[in-house]
């Protein structure tokens, strides 16, 4: 995976294996540039994690790439399809899991389950329910409303929903956010177990710093809409003369200027 | 057009009806009273006028027919208004579904809604108050149709302005029936209305078809060019309708308003 850090020009950022690429990608909201001229891409079978301060165009970037928004400029693939062009097309290669969009709560486990694979057009479907409700430990609620569920029963409620088309390209804004350790590290299992088993491409947000460092094998830093750094995140502290990515984190946050310079040099 | 992802969204609130009595209720229960309330007062004119007029026929039927237009619009506002209340447009709209599989799915849940409130209606004007729907012939049918067509076109106009202006923008909706009644010519001739009203009145499709329920009540010719007029603009209609929802959507994915509805703005 590439960025438009300074090492890396974005026409050279697709190959083969590429399942998803951002060019030169532009969000204004009025005067307010939101995401200021990214570019980068994802490999199949890689977790490439999305870091950075409240606000800095993470979960834009995101709804971008689910066609729910629009770009000022630029272009979006997933696996070469052009999502303004073939919106329907692309997606159907996608999906999702994030903490603000739970499924609704007014339905069934199975009964959300089957709507949303109709709505991927999931071939033997009554099947893959069943596969899922099996893999995310979700059999004895197959029958309970989502509204009811726990946040873990409904993360995992809401993985199954996210992989029941057999996404090339998962999107999971904070799959964990609100989780305890424990659910949480079972949900990070689960994901990457996934990821690796099918060669999908895994875009991952989320502000655990020790999570990212466990399941992704690059990151991007996103700071006021722009990407500040990128690379492994068991490396790049030390790149940056910081003890951990954490630490790394809150400089990006609260002094980017430095890291530019950093960069820079 | 996918079959399937169109039938995801009927089925969805299929799922919501059969769990839900305060969803299967509002189908027949606000109908049934109008009908019961306008039975008794048609049933009370017939007893006074000392005419031939029939006000069962004209009245009542001409309720009826209303509530109906009035439960097809709803059962297209309402089964866009769950994806508002559940804060499902992310999963929705990130999903593969194209905007025509969406529209055509709340049409399908609209016509099982307002059939089952169609059906409880006839049931009890006719064996309550000895309407016949058969004295309207066979126009009964195209007086239906144009109803329906108008109803689903004004259903998507009204979820066209739920999207653009938010989720409160809900209350504009609910009233848009009661407001358009005045000028459908449902109780009385558009030429009962004032000169300048008028020329609205000949713009909405259910003016041509309650004048022409008149029309056959009276006894005069068969109003088959009303019904006509009356379609074509209906049809019409939809198409203006589809228009605008798309238009928009369009507006929501650009400025952000889909992922961040509950905001009903992102200024």
């Amino acid at each position: 995976m590439q960025s438009n850090s300074p090492a890396n020009n974005s026409k050279d950022v697709q190959s083969a294996k590429t399942v998803l690429t951002l060019r030169d990608i532009c969000k204004n909201y009025g005067e307010t540039r939101a995401v200021d001229n990214i570019s980068f891409s994802a490999q199949h079978n890689e977790i490439v994690g999305l870091l950075g301060p409240n606000g800095a165009g993470k979960t834009t970037t995101i709804n971008m790439i689910l066609g729910v928004l629009a770009p000022t400029s630029g272009s979006i693939t997933i696996d070469d399809i052009d999502i303004a062009k073939q919106r329907s097309k692309a997606l159907e290669r996608t999906n999702f899991a994030a903490v603000y969009a739970p499924m609704p709560g007014n339905l069934t486990v199975a009964q959300n389950l089957r709507i949303f694979g109709m709505l991927y057009s999931v071939a033997n479907l009554s099947a893959r329910i069943e596969e899922m409700l099996e893999a995310f430990d979700l059999k004895h609620f197959r029958n309970t409303r989502c509204g009811v569920l726990s946040s873990g029963e409904q993360t995992r409620a809401g993985l199954a929903k996210a992989l029941i088309n057999r996404p090339t390209l998962l999107l999971m804004d904070e799959p964990t956010a609100s989780l305890d350790p424990s659910a949480a590290r079972d949900i990070r299992e689960r994901i990457v177990n996934y990821a690796r088993d099918n060669a999908v491409g895994v875009l991952w947000t989320s502000h655990n710093m020790y999570e990212v460092t466990d399941v992704c094998s690059r990151v991007l830093f996103l700071s006021k809409g722009k990407i500040l750094i990128e690379g492994d995140p068991k490396l790049l502290p030390e790149e940056h003369g910081k003890s951990s990515l954490e630490e790394l984190f809150v400089t990006v946050a609260r002094e980017p200027l430095s890291i530019r310079e950093t960069e820079a040099a | 057009m996918s079959f399937q992802r169109t039938y995801a969204i009927v089925l969805r609130v299929f799922y919501l009806m059969r769990g839900s009595f305060t969803r299967v209720f509002p189908l027949f229960a606000w109908s049934a009273i109008d009908i019961i309330l306008w039975g008794f007062i048609t049933r009370y004119l017939n007893s006074v006028a000392q005419s031939n007029f029939n006000f069962v026929s004209t009245l009542l039927g001409a309720v009826l027919m209303w509530d109906f237009f009035t439960r097809v619009m709803y059962g297209v506002t309402t089964s866009f208004f769950e994806d508002v209340w559940a804060r499902n447009f992310l999963n929705i709209f990130a999903s593969p579904l194209k905007i025509p599989e969406y529209l055509t799915g709340l049409v399908l849940a609209s016509i099982l809604t307002s059939a089952f409130g169609l059906v409880i209606m006839v049931l009890i004007a006719t064996f309550l108050f000895g309407l016949s729907l058969f004295s309207y012939g066979i126009l009964l049918i195209p007086f239906i149709l144009v109803l329906f067509l108008f109803g689903i076109a004004l259903g998507i106009v009204a979820i066209s302005v739920v999207l653009r202006l938010g989720p409160a923008a809900e209350w504009f909706v609910w009233p848009i029936p009661s407001v358009l009644a005045p000028l459908a010519a449902v109780f009385y001739p558009v030429a009962t209305l004032p000169s300048w009203l008028q020329p609205l009145a000949r713009l909405l499709p259910p003016s041509y078809v309650f004048e022409g329920m008149r029309a056959v009540v009276a006894g005069h010719s068969e109003p088959i060019g009303l019904l006509l007029i009356g379609g074509a603009i209906a049809v019409a209609d939809i198409f203006l309708a589809s228009w605008l929802f798309k238009a928009m959507f369009s507006h929501a994915v650009r400025t952000g308003l889909i992922a961040r509805y509950s905001a009903e703005s992102t200024t």
